[in-house]
């Protein structure tokens, strides 16, 4: 049997395509979660990210305007929870919660003139390129600006988390909210920004669903990315490099369905696509038996909420 | 000049008013939002909140509705008083559903008062096994069980859509996704000759007084305000922490897969894709907005039902979204979480006295 590695680039590079959202996702909760906020809102943000985005494409026409305008939705959706959580004061995970069943129902209300609407053809870069270099072409060449934008975020965040001040005052905040505080640190401000920055990237995850991986507005159309996209940052141990390998595991199981059915493979579709969540729940098994580590690696102050008398 | 202080201990009026200011504040977004889409809001509100309940019919569909959002909601609220977070209920109702769903199916031929006990028990099984999982991972394996219950939910409706479609589908039923129907023994009884209501209500009100017996009466109750209050404290005094979790897991499953039997042997009558409107997961809010007490679960599941009543009327006679009744199912959430800052805060003019 012949291999054509070109198509094995292909299919690396459909695996790649469907890890996007989840890295985009689980960056911005990453970084949400290193200053001590538990956002389980992800998967509700996410949704808003996907309907304005599609939203604004169908009514504007212009691609910019509605990949920054998801943005833009994701931050506005996460600024009540931030208002709720930081200035309220109220429980992280049941506002989270809210924020997801929220965002669920507000997406698909507004979602109802939308749908079957085609989308537009998103852009994509270097497709000149494309037949240069056998296998790694199509892994390398001809995606869209998001993709390329998700592959290197885990980087970026890694660097910025390590190297950079504002990171360092981020951890800070996340693994002694009060000493941070007696440093002078205004808590309440860098958990602010770090929401509402976990926020945009949900929101982005979710315009890459609507206008690039699946052209199209569906209800629900997250399917549970969301959660999954939550379950990689404890999968990580809060280490963004890590967080590029879980959700290309996952990507590959998404991606395998398909070709599973597509050569006949006997098993029950409906297994198949529980897997993704079958193996989150092993893998977090895994991953959290060692609970020395994981107390180790966890921001101490994750999901609590930090109150300082003026 | 207004100053906000903090209350030296979290005021129990405001406890129980807090909910009622939540709901309140809900209408007034949701007309606000009514507006924002064109309708006339008091109309709109009019036709999500009050005509669906106006006559005998709607009254006993709002109570059908009620029944499995009260059931669920106390079985979480002895998971949430004990700071565990099982929110995957709607996956332990769909459990539920299969595993009475099944043994309904190997009785559907049969008539007999024997049936319908059993086909309940493994509902309440059903449930139970499928809540025993987030709870072994996380007192066993450390895992998270917000994520796994979570995970559970998508699991178990694949299950159940395998079941239908496949194995378990009508031999006779043309390929339609669903089961054969029960015989009438595995059937909850109606109590009014032509309205949906059945029986199923005795579960849920049978389960308020037990879940009140136990809060506030027992051992384990009082073990269950400590861990939740500080887990330090719980372990301070020795309390086995792991048998608590899987206890408290095993009750709320319990419950869940009650709800799943109500639906299925009630207004049902068999499986199908469906067997829930996402009950599991509303029946979160309900037991927040009931604030964890028996008796605040009934009236908040009453005004959660509405929601979903409220959703069916207005979109037929005013082509409101129905949606919409999840929207305001986040927003009484989100109001009411916001409100409990009067609990821990107060305002203060400047100038008045201490």
């Amino acid at each position: 049997m012949i291999i054509d590695v070109n198509f094995v680039g292909l299919i690396i590079a459909s695996i790649m395509a469907s890890a996007v959202p989840l890295i985009l996702a689980s960056c911005g909760e990453l970084i949400t979660e290193r200053s001590g906020v538990l956002n389980l809102g992800v998967e509700g943000m996410m949704i808003i990210g996907a309907i304005s985005g599609f939203a604004l494409m169908t009514v504007t026409g212009s691609l910019i305007i509605a990949v920054f305008g998801a943005m833009l939705a994701g931050v506005l959706i996460s600024t009540i929870f931030a208002f709720l959580t930081q200035t309220l004061i109220t429980n992280h995970v049941a506002t989270g919660l809210a924020l997801t069943i929220f965002g669920i129902g507000i997406s698909a209300m507004i979602g109802k003139n939308f749908v079957g609407i085609p989308g537009k053809e998103f852009p994509v870069l270097f497709e000149s390129l494309k037949d240069t270099i056998p296998l790694l072409s199509p892994i390398l060449f001809g995606h869209s600006v998001v993709f390329y934008f998700a592959f290197a975020l885990p980087f970026v965040t890694s660097y910025f988390l390590k190297k950079t001040k504002i990171g360092l005052i981020v951890r800070a905040v996340g693994d002694s909210p009060e000493s941070a505080s007696n440093q002078g640190i205004n808590v309440k401000l860098v958990r602010y920004a770090c929401i509402l920055y976990g926020g945009a990237m949900c929101g982005l995850a979710g315009a890459y669903l609507s206008m690039i991986y699946t052209p199209q507005w569906i209800e629900n159309m997250t399917g549970g990315r969301g959660w999954i996209a939550l379950a990689l940052v404890v999968f990580s141990t809060w280490n963004p490099i890590k967080i590029l390998i879980g959700a290309m595991i996952f990507g590959g199981l998404t991606i395998i369905q398909f070709h599973m059915q597509a050569i006949g493979v006997r098993i029950p579709v409906q297994f198949l696509t529980a897997l993704p969540y079958i193996v989150t729940i092993i893998v977090l098994v895994v991953i959290s038996r060692d609970s020395r580590k994981i107390r180790l690696s966890t921001p101490s102050s994750l999901g609590k909420s930090f109150y300082k008398d003026n | 000049m207004i100053k906000i202080v903090k209350r030296d201990e979290p005021s129990r009026a405001i406890f129980f008013l807090t909910p009622i200011l939540a709901i309140f504040l809900t209408l007034v977004a949701g007309g606000l939002i009514f507006y924002i889409l064109g309708f006339k809001p008091f109309e709109a509100l009019k036709f999500f909140f009050i005509v669906p309940i106006a006559d005998k019919y709607g009254f006993s569909e709002l109570l059908l509705k009620a029944t499995p959002l009260c059931l669920i909601a106390i079985g979480l609220s002895f998971c949430f008083k004990s700071n565990n977070w099982n929110i995957g209920a709607e996956g332990q109702l769909t459990f539920g559903a299969i595993v009475s769903g099944g043994v309904a199916l190997l009785f559907y031929e049969q008539e007999g008062f024997y049936i319908l006990p059993i086909v309940i028990l493994a509902g309440a099984i059903g449930g139970m096994l499928y809540a025993s999982i987030p709870a072994i991972l996380k007192t066993y394996f450390n895992t998270n069980e917000i994520l796994v219950s979570l995970m559970l939910v998508y699991v178990s409706k694949l299950i159940l859509d395998y079941l239908v479609v496949g194995p378990w589908s009508n031999p006779e039923g043309f390929n339609f996704p669903e089961t054969r129907q029960f015989s009438d023994s595995a059937r909850l009884p109606l109590l009014f000759e032509g309205l949906r209501i059945h029986a199923g209500i005795f579960l849920a009100l049978a389960a308020v007084v037990i879940s009140w017996f136990i809060f506030y009466k027992t051992y384990l109750g009082f073990q269950m305000k400590v861990s939740g209050f500080s887990l330090k404290t719980a372990k301070y005094a020795g309390y086995k922490g792991k048998k608590m979790i899987i206890l408290v897991f095993l009750i709320s499953g319990a419950c869940a897969g009650l709800a799943g039997v109500g639906e299925i042997t009630g207004p049902i009558g068999q499986l199908h894709r469906e067997v829930s409107p996402d009950y599991g997961f509303t029946a979160i809010i309900v037991a927040f907005l009931g604030r964890l007490h028996p008796v605040g679960i009934i009236f908040a599941s009453l005004v959660v039902a509405i929601t979903y009543l409220g959703a069916e009327t207005a979109q037929i006679f005013m082509q409101i979204p129905k949606y919409t009744g999840q929207v305001f199912q986040g927003m009484i959430l989100f109001f009411l979480l916001a409100s409990d800052y009067l609990l821990f805060f107060k305002f203060k003019f400047k100038g008045s006295k201490k």
